[in-house]
């Protein structure tokens, strides 16, 4: 296209039309030791097959058990749910800790300081039991009439316990992503911004939030992921979501061991989508971008290119693909 | 005579203890070109984020079109302008930066539109009409729908530069623009700024491009230290300047 790529091109290719053909390093090492992690894998496996006691018929019958369905229902709404209420806050926290007020930059600090600072399996428990503390929730003008009336009894049900409890500690967390993911769009983006007249608000959301979103979207990827593990945390306040259905039913035919399998197969293929979808939204928000970073896992497996160590014109043929994606 | 577009009265602007203007007053009338040389440090990129209020000044006053720069008068009380309020009178100042500070994530053509629709409310087609105008201008009709990243540094300058021109300012400020480009980018750049000058662009230019100056200039500053050292036409400052520290860094910069 341009002269870079033309330089480039000379840089690889040595000599008029002498291609290089020379003979790879060898790496015993390698051999070695890629031959004990097989023998050590084939072993694990062989194990799993022949140990009676994983019960695969039964990890078979209970997979797809309906009740282990609607576990999974629900995990995936309280992640969905927790995120949402964790995402919202946090970007809320972020632009408080960094206002030029001192009261809302100290709100902001002191939130992220309690629900960072407590376990989040106490805050569960808390929100769980907030009806002791409130019994009553009135919503309205503080210390004037109050609109909406709400017994805490029936409103925090289980569920919504464990999803406030989830969101509002994953707010504190990505509070702390965002403000980083903001604080590395370099300040001339700004100038350049007020300088054409824009308003804060308009720089935040036009200019320095899309940037911010390369640095906020790979740590809020890990973050849902973990989310969507902790969600089993509110099995201890009898939310049937996927764990605490199982149980439920390893209570009654004390198979422990195929149901958390189950389980555990169940959360691999969640986060395995994830991941799926963290890639193309990190694509997504890389365009314009795109040049010599490392290709990930997914980008070598579409290349065909698995195994074998990143070439120089890899990362120049990913270039060419990631910006013609982004149009 | 008519109003300048730009009139400074004593503007003083401190760091912490730095005093980095020490009582700048200059006035620029409707379309000449004002050059600002001096060594680095002498506050002339300071100056000229004053003028847009990028830096809010200590003491003194800056008038852009007639009206107060950051600040309103009540009586003989300044009040603070809101962001609001300061913004509009921002953006009837274009100004280019040393880093063309491009958004990344935008093409050339969303880059020069976005402001036209968010800050001056122009519909999508007419932001996008007067983009590409402007794109062809500055000679980058074909780049219109490139990524900053994948454009040359001259080629990003020209697009900022056609971004401020979208605004339609009163007046346009240039921060040594020049100054991060490969020597052989640099004549396209200039290119366009004398074309400006040429179109009767009202312009004030930080610039170490003495010949820019020279050709280009109704009037040259040459400030150090915080303070205007001498003010003339081209033909006076470069070629006949009477201060000793003027002669000192001509001599210095025009050597090489």
């Amino acid at each position: 296209m341009t002269g870079s790529t033309g330089t480039r091109e000379a840089a690889t290719q040595p000599g008029p039309s002498q291609t290089i053909e020379a003979v790879p390093v060898r790496h015993p090492g390698r051999w070695v030791a890629a031959a004990i992690v097989a023998l050590i894998a084939a072993s694990l496996i062989r194990s799993a097959i022949d140990n009676p006691n994983f019960h695969w018929d039964v990890v078979g019958d209970y997979l797809f058990d309906q009740r282990i369905l609607d576990g999974v229902v629900k995990t995936i709404q309280l992640t969905v749910l927790a995120m949402a209420i964790g995402v919202f806050l946090g970007v809320v926290l972020a632009v408080m800790r960094l206002s030029p007020n001192g009261l809302i930059r100290g709100s902001g600090w002191f939130y992220v300081w309690v629900f960072r600072g407590t376990p989040v399996l106490v805050q569960i428990l808390f929100w769980n039991f907030i009806a002791a503390l409130y019994p009553t929730i009135d919503l309205g003008i503080p210390f004037g009439p109050s609109f909406v009336h709400l017994n805490a009894n029936d409103f925090i049900t289980p569920f919504v316990a464990g999803m406030l409890a989830l969101g509002l500690n994953e707010g504190a967390y990505m509070a702390e992503i965002v403000r980083a993911g903001i604080i590395s769009v370099e300040e001339g983006q700004t100038e350049a911004s007020k300088a054409l007249g824009m308003t804060r608000g308009q720089t935040l959301r036009y200019i320095v939030l899309p940037q911010a979103m390369r640095v906020i979207i790979p740590p809020t990827g890990n973050e849902t992921i973990s989310m969507l593990k902790y969600t089993s945390l509110v099995s201890v306040i009898a939310v049937p979501e996927l764990l605490y259905s199982a149980q439920l039913i390893y209570s009654q035919s004390f198979q422990q061991i195929p149901l958390l399998l189950v389980v555990s197969i169940w959360y691999l293929a969640m986060t395995t989508v994830l991941s799926i979808g963290q890639y193309f939204l990190e694509r997504h928000y890389g365009r314009g971008r795109m040049r010599d970073e490392p290709l990930t896992l997914f980008e070598r497996i579409r290349a065909g290119w698995i195994g074998r160590r990143t070439e120089p014109e890899e990362l120049l043929q990913r270039g060419a693909a990631g910006s013609g994606g982004a149009r | 005579m008519a109003e300048p577009v730009v009139k400074a009265e004593g503007v003083h602007k401190s760091f912490g203890r730095l005093e980095v203007l020490k009582g700048i007053s200059m006035a620029v009338n409707q379309g000449q070109v004002f050059v600002i040389i001096g060594p680095s440090g002498s506050g002339k990129s300071t100056f000229l984020r004053c003028i847009n209020h990028l830096e809010k000044i200590d003491a003194g006053r800056i008038w852009v079109d007639g009206d107060l720069v950051g600040y309103r008068q009540v009586g003989d009380k300044l009040h603070e302008l809101r962001d609001s309020e300061a913004v509009t009178a921002r953006a009837k100042i274009g100004m280019v930066f040393q880093h063309f500070n491009l958004f990344p994530h935008m093409t050339a053509a969303e880059n020069v539109t976005l402001a036209q629709r968010i800050v001056l409310d122009r519909s999508p087609k007419e932001a996008r009409r007067r983009a590409a105008e402007l794109l062809g201008r500055v000679g980058l009709a074909d780049k219109v729908d490139e990524y900053p990243a994948r454009l040359s540094g001259g080629q990003q300058q020209r697009v900022a530069i056609a971004r401020a021109l979208a605004m339609d300012p009163k007046v346009m400020l240039f921060d040594e623009v020049t100054s991060a480009l490969d020597p052989e980018l640099v004549k396209d750049v200039l290119d366009v700024m004398r074309e400006l000058a040429k179109l009767g662009m009202t312009m004030i230019v930080v610039t170490h491009e003495i010949g820019f100056a020279r050709e280009v200039a109704n009037q040259v500053i040459f400030m150090d230290e915080g303070a205007i050292v001498e003010q003339g036409s081209p033909e006076q400052l470069i070629r006949n300047p009477k201060e000793e520290r003027t002669k000192q860094f001509l001599g210095l910069v025009l050597e090489h």
